[in-house]
């Protein structure tokens, strides 16, 4: 058992550098955002930011990969991006169609340059 | 299989949403992806010395894939607790918006701001999404049970995933790394143009990635921040003018 939950300090870091830092904005929405009607123009507004800021997340781990993708070169991962969204255009909108086309490209690129 | 229509008696009772919200799991491709993802944190996790139940515990009370990354990322690399709590809470900034937007979809005039704390938990980007596409299929006052069961069901899908990356980690070759990091961005940023309803919701999507990298350029440490609120700013204007 104490091998399974570990250090007890790694338990209290993880409420305090990730647990609390996150939830707090949760609790922010929910104290505050009670009062917003749902056809809003604030709510077009923070939408559009919401949805901006989800675009900077996925631009973020493909311009400045973590792990194991930072050893597949730039323009690998850029292609494989391009790739899974041209895949999801041309095949009526289907997710899993992007999905699948660029991890593809992502893979095979990464095993053909070995 | 579809959900039944709007007037059907399966609506009837609460815990019937709430059955039919856990089994939406396997009505969305987001689900096989938040797999893979949690596959990939597990096994990150792993190889940063943290222990399954810690993974599980970031799991069950982040609930958020970017901060959870951050956070093992920035522990692991020997950053202090004040540093890696400011990279997450500048990641979670999102949750706000998302909560705000999320929650009047389910209020009913006798909803209490307690009904809504779980929900607001449950509130990530891959809820964020399925809100907007199954809850006009589902009657206002059941919404709150449905999206119960939908949330702890991908609650449940992610500890087993990140549970089975554990274990796998030692196996994992850099390739298969690779490739479950890579499945993040391409989900998100799928599922995210699907959802574009409005010309707004399209400029936000597209000036929020072409902005990022200008944003770094910046060098203040608040990249997305930065670029989500120009771009998303941007976007409003467009959506108020062409109304106008």
């Amino acid at each position: 058992m104490s091998n399974f939950i570990g250090d007890w300090h790694a338990l209290v870091t993880l409420f305090i550098a990730g647990v609390i830092p996150n939830q707090i904005w949760r609790m922010f929405g929910l104290l505050f955002g009670s009062g917003i009607d749902e056809g809003s123009e604030l709510l077009v507004w923070v939408r559009a930011v919401a949805t901006a800021i989800l675009a900077g997340v996925i631009a973020q781990i493909v311009f400045q990969p973590p792990g194991a993708l930072a050893s597949v070169p730039d323009a690998l991962r850029y292609s494989a991006v391009l790739a899974g969204f041209l895949a999801f255009i041309s095949i009526r909108k289907s997710i899993f169609a992007g999905v699948a086309c660029g991890e593809i490209v992502l893979l095979t690129g990464k095993w053909w340059l070995g | 299989m579809a959900l039944p229509p709007l007037d059907s008696p399966q609506w009837n009772s609460s815990l019937r949403a709430f059955a039919w919200g856990a089994s939406s799991i396997t009505r969305t491709v987001l689900t096989m992806v938040l797999f893979a993802t949690y596959l990939g944190i597990g096994a990150l996790a792993h190889d940063t010395k943290f222990s399954l139940g810690w993974t599980l515990a970031s799991t069950a009370f982040v609930w958020a894939g970017p901060a959870q990354i951050i956070l093992i990322t920035t522990l692991g690399s020997g950053a202090t607790i004040v540093q890696s709590a400011i990279a997450v809470t500048v990641s979670a900034i999102r949750l706000f918006p998302m909560v705000v937007s999320v929650l009047p979809m389910m209020r009913t005039p006798q909803t209490k701001r307690r009904h809504l704390i779980l929900v607001a938990h449950l509130t990530a980007i891959t809820l964020w999404v399925e809100c907007y596409r199954f809850l006009p299929h589902v009657p206002r006052e059941r919404r709150l049970a449905f999206i119960h069961g939908l949330g702890l069901g991908l609650v449940t899908v992610c500890l087993i995933a990140n549970t089975i990356g554990y274990l796998l980690a030692a196996n994992l070759t850099p390739l298969l790394a690779a490739g479950i990091l890579m499945l993040t961005p391409l989900a998100f940023l799928l599922s995210t143009a699907r959802n574009c309803r409005e010309l707004a919701d399209v400029v936000a999507l597209v000036l929020g990635l072409v902005l990022f990298p200008l944003a770094t350029k910046l060098g203040s440490g608040f990249d997305i921040l930065v670029s989500g609120l120009v771009a998303g700013t941007i976007a409003y204007g467009v959506h108020w003018w062409r109304r106008a």
